[in-house]
């Protein structure tokens, strides 16, 4: 499989202007074909810094320890990854810290690999699970309304969302050539 | 016991005293920001007396040093230290990679290895059956991976902190012996709030 390098579609680069302009400086995540334009953007932007991580729930706590000390931070991340964030997402409660994560999902809309599938229907769950909100977006004029107020109620009002990304505002992976 | 047992094991029992070394760790390092891994180490930091740029973790296992980089990205003109135990440090074992990989110069990881889970009966952990932590540490590209096996080493490591030099990394053979709890703050909204508000932060 390789990636297409054709323009991204426009809510992809929103949501690098959404953040940049919350003063978001720290951009943590493991990769995504979904997230590639907006970590390709973090990493050319000198007043942002891109982290990647080797699991996901290194973000949940990194983007605490942030906040601790005066930044913002979010985490990028695909649907299978929430799973592994469960325990560390209890720092986020005990300690009382705005959190944000951007979700892309997998395991939906015209899945074809049927490993994706079991995370991708507890993805939501889990969130709530562990006093996450949750915000859906399904389509393209969505985003920018969910992940601007989402930034609005994390970093102003102090609270924990995520926002998934649809497969379907994705777009179907090319698999097996048609 | 099997034929598991090494000779660090041996070491540890006669390694060095974790009240004593982290008490003057923290004493030698006042401006440091510090970051808690749950259970002894966050009592030991606690014993040697409560402070603001203390952030004491009584959960989230494997998150000390990934808060610590959030932390330490965010004040880069501060050094921030984590102080944790060898198995909050080995369930988050790719967080070393991370910090490898971002290279940030004012992050040391202390790590007090007393090759068990102290808080759950003294089980022997990975460090007791095998794994090398500075070296994982090293082989992670954080070049300057010590192991410290005295009190001495305190001064060393003081300095290290003190650089911002780039990312460091301590294993400190501490004995393996059950020190008396001393219990710091769980409200975890308080001691991030007072942490803030050390570094002139509001609290949202």
């Amino acid at each position: 499989m390789t990636m297409t390098q054709s323009a991204p579609p426009a809510w992809q680069e929103r949501i690098f202007t959404l953040l940049k302009e919350a003063g978001v400086q720290q951009v943590a995540y493991v990769p995504d074909a979904g997230h590639a334009h907006v970590i390709r953007r973090v990493q050319a932007d000198p007043a942002m810094r891109d982290i990647v991580l080797t699991t996901e729930e290194e973000g949940v706590a990194l983007a605490a320890g942030a906040w601790l000390g005066g930044q913002r931070a979010v985490l990028l991340m695909q649907s299978s990854g929430v799973g592994n964030c469960v325990n560390m997402m209890s720092l986020l409660q005990s300690g009382d810290f705005p959190f944000l994560t951007l979700v892309t999902m997998r395991g939906e809309h015209a899945e074809f690999n049927p490993w994706q599938c079991p995370m991708g229907r507890a993805t939501q769950g889990a969130f709530e699970l562990m006093g996450v909100a949750v915000q859906r977006a399904n389509t393209p004029e969505e985003v920018e309304e969910l992940v601007g107020a989402a930034l609005d109620a994390v970093f102003q009002g102090g609270q924990r969302v995520a926002v998934l990304l649809s497969q379907r505002l994705i777009g179907r992976k090319q698999w097996v050539a048609r | 016991m099997g034929g598991t047992m090494s000779a660090d094991t041996a070491v540890q029992t006669i390694g060095i005293d974790r009240r004593e070394f982290v008490a003057r760790l923290l004493r030698a390092c006042p401006d440091a920001l510090v970051v808690t891994g749950l259970g002894s180490p966050s009592y030991d930091c606690f014993a040697a007396g409560d402070s603001d740029r203390c952030y004491y973790l009584w959960g989230a296992m494997g998150g000390a040093t990934p808060m610590a980089l959030g932390l330490a990205l965010a004040q880069p003109d501060r050094s921030v230290m984590v102080v944790t135990g060898d198995g909050e440090s080995l369930m988050g074992l790719g967080a070393l990679a991370t910090v490898g990989a971002h290279q940030p110069p004012n992050l040391t990881i202390v790590v007090l290895d007393n090759g068990h889970f102290g808080e759950t009966g003294m089980q022997r952990s990975h460090t007791s059956l095998g794994t090398r932590l500075a070296e994982v540490a090293r082989g992670c590209g954080i070049a300057r991976a010590t192991e410290v096996r005295s009190l001495d080493g305190v001064d060393a490591l003081a300095r290290q902190v003190a650089e911002r030099g780039g990312p460091a990394f301590a294993q400190v053979l501490i004995r393996d012996e059950a020190m008396p709890r001393a219990l710091p703050p769980r409200d975890g909204a308080y001691v991030k709030n007072r942490f803030r508000r050390h570094l002139g932060l509001d609290p949202l």
